[in-house]
């Protein structure tokens, strides 16, 4: 019997796309469980059973910086006793699992492409370019898996699950919150996880406009490359790479981007690739699927009309 | 209150010796270990040497007593990486030399770094890089600090140091929010390539490096067990690694006025719209 727990620090609303791509790994395994801080909705509980996963163990959100989160997740690994531990990949969601892994003295496996039944993990290595396979030698694992990487599938579960509360020790945190401010929204979906990215680079020449219009008409995230983020053309939170986000979307739309080494490393393991480039030599049009050489000014616009009048 | 006249400070700073990320980069197949021949130090842990230089001098730096160790684990060829922080300031060198490490997971590397700083003696402030450009796992720097019992200041994009009140503030993102976090030492900052402007090092950075001195200890020395580091001290296993098979060119056209066109036919066709 393999039991899994899921963790999750928001269910205030329905899961999001990678929270179910996340239910519907934990279903694979014999019995799950949902750890969680902070509420949850009717709708959240209904469709968390949905998956076949019937128990939530509920702790209260934190109101510093992950040492809660820490520490409700310890809590839960020892009510639960599951043998593995799945998570979102983002950075804080890593931090927390990372820091069980040492508490508990097991492994930590990030970047998760696929988990079996019987816990081999399949990750991305050297930002894509290969595909590994790795095992736990423990009994408890912790896992954090990729967005976009499994096919969300409900297992069918009839009854909502049960939340139940979580009791969890005080802790003292070594930290403390001084600021906290929203970064403004943009509508577009996260660049993480969304399936259609739209990124631009050198080639906007200082305007992200034509690159923002056929996200939009997509429906997509806007990404950036370093030359563009570092030009101050556009914010770094929209920088694709090693050093921002990496993607995995089932289309990339690459405009004005050369594609050197460590730009592809952010995105080559998208499922199709699309680029748009003034110059025929650019390294991108080794890896893109459907390639134009052109000004990415006439030609993402007119993509972008194009699509918009299919759709009315 | 004089800066220079409050406690030294001794900060650690953590680099690692990487494949160049510039280059393409292979897994052993034998070994399922990454080849590291061609090995620089990792450009993330720049930033990592940079913002911890920058915390020693805002005390006065090396006159005022304040120590920047640059420490590294990994094999004999490591030690180039130790040699480009002193070159760009480190104060001297701690290099955990021992082949039972090879292989070491997240989880038994931040064991072995832990025991590493603790050998250390006495440090206020463990420095790191938001990533390896090599294994990227990006967890390390909060195993360490759960294992030392330190904050953990991690993924810093700016980092504000107050001398007199020997805190750090950090601003770092946290989904649609964007935080500032502060702590006092002993502390575990990991810095992003947001955080600063590393310096280079010059002419007398680099000669002043080859007076520097670097201690070499194993494992042995540190009281690490061979059965807790390496791949007997790892909770996680590579059984297998694929290149990923090369992406290849697909169809290229040269925008004769209508490639917007053919760009949403092409996407209609692959059922992406």
């Amino acid at each position: 019997m393999t039991s899994a727990l899921l963790f999750f620090t928001e269910l205030t609303q329905a899961p999001s796309k990678a929270q179910r791509e996340l239910l519907t790994l934990a279903a694979r395994f014999d019995s799950a469980t949902v750890a969680l801080t902070g509420d949850i909705s009717e709708e959240a509980t209904g469709i968390v059973g949905s998956y076949g996963i019937g128990r939530i163990l509920q702790a209260p959100a934190g109101d510093g910086f992950q040492d809660h989160e820490v520490g409700v997740l310890d809590a839960a690994v020892q009510t639960v006793n599951p043998q593995i531990v799945l998570l979102a990949n983002d950075s804080f969601h890593r931090e927390v699992a990372a820091r069980v892994a040492a508490r508990r003295e097991v492994g930590i496996i990030t970047d998760a492409i696929d988990v079996s039944a019987d816990r081999t993990v399949t990750k991305d290595e050297l930002a894509g370019a290969y595909t590994a396979r790795v095992n736990p030698v423990a009994d408890l694992v912790l896992v954090t898996v990729k967005p976009n990487s499994v096919e969300d599938a409900p297992a069918g579960g009839e009854s909502a699950a049960v939340v139940e509360p979580l009791e969890v020790a005080a802790y003292a945190s070594r930290l403390q919150v001084v600021g906290r401010e929203e970064k403004p929204a943009s509508g577009r979906p996260s660049l993480g996880e969304a399936r259609i990215v739209v990124s631009g680079g050198r080639g906007v020449d200082g305007d992200f406009s034509p690159v923002e219009d056929l996200a939009d008409a997509l429906g997509a995230a806007v990404g950036a490359s370093r030359a563009a983020t570092d030009a101050g053309w556009i914010d770094h939170d929209f920088q694709v790479g090693q050093t921002g986000t990496t993607v995995s979307p089932q289309l990339y739309i690459s405009a004005g981007i050369s594609g050197a080494i460590q730009q592809k490393a952010g995105m080559q393991t998208s499922k199709y690739i699309v680029a748009v480039n003034k110059d025929e030599d650019a390294p991108i049009f080794e890896i893109a699927d459907f390639g134009i050489i052109g000004d990415l000014k006439q030609i993402l616009p007119q993509a972008a009309e194009e699509i918009r009048r299919r759709q009315s | 209150m004089s800066d220079a006249s409050s406690t030294p400070l001794t900060i650690l700073v953590l680099v690692k010796h990487v494949p160049d990320a510039q280059f393409d980069r292979h897994i052993d197949q034998s070994t399922l270990r990454m080849d590291r021949s061609e090995s620089i130090l990792s450009e993330l842990d720049e930033y990592a040497v940079e913002a911890a230089l920058a915390i020693a001098e805002e005390r006065g730096g090396p006159k005022a007593g304040n120590q920047v160790i640059a420490a590294t684990m990994g094999g004999p060829k490591a030690v180039g990486s130790i040699k480009k922080a002193l070159q760009m300031g480190a104060t001297s060198g701690l290099h955990l030399n021992d082949e039972t490490l090879a292989g070491s997971d997240a989880t038994a590397t931040s064991r072995a770094l832990a025991a590493l700083v603790k050998y250390a003696g006495n440090v206020d402030l463990v420095v790191t890089g938001m990533a390896s450009t090599d294994a990227e796992t990006a967890v390390v720097p909060a195993q360490l600090a759960e294992r030392l019992e330190f904050a953990a200041l991690t993924n810093a994009s700016r980092v504000e140091f107050d001398s007199a009140a020997s805190a750090l503030t950090i601003s770092r993102d946290h989904g649609s929010e964007s935080l500032k976090l502060s702590a006092s030492f002993p502390a575990v900052l990991s810095v992003t390539d947001q955080a600063n402007e590393p310096r280079y090092p010059n002419f007398r950075g680099i000669m002043a490096a080859k007076k520097k001195k670097t201690e070499e200890v194993t494992a042995a020395d540190l009281g690490l067990d061979a059965s807790a580091v390496g791949a007997a001290g790892s909770g996680t296993e590579v059984v297998s690694a694929e290149a990923r098979p090369a992406r290849t060119a697909g169809t290229v056209i040269t925008d004769n006025g209508q490639a917007g066109i053919a760009l949403v036919n092409y996407l209609a066709e692959q059922k992406l719209i």
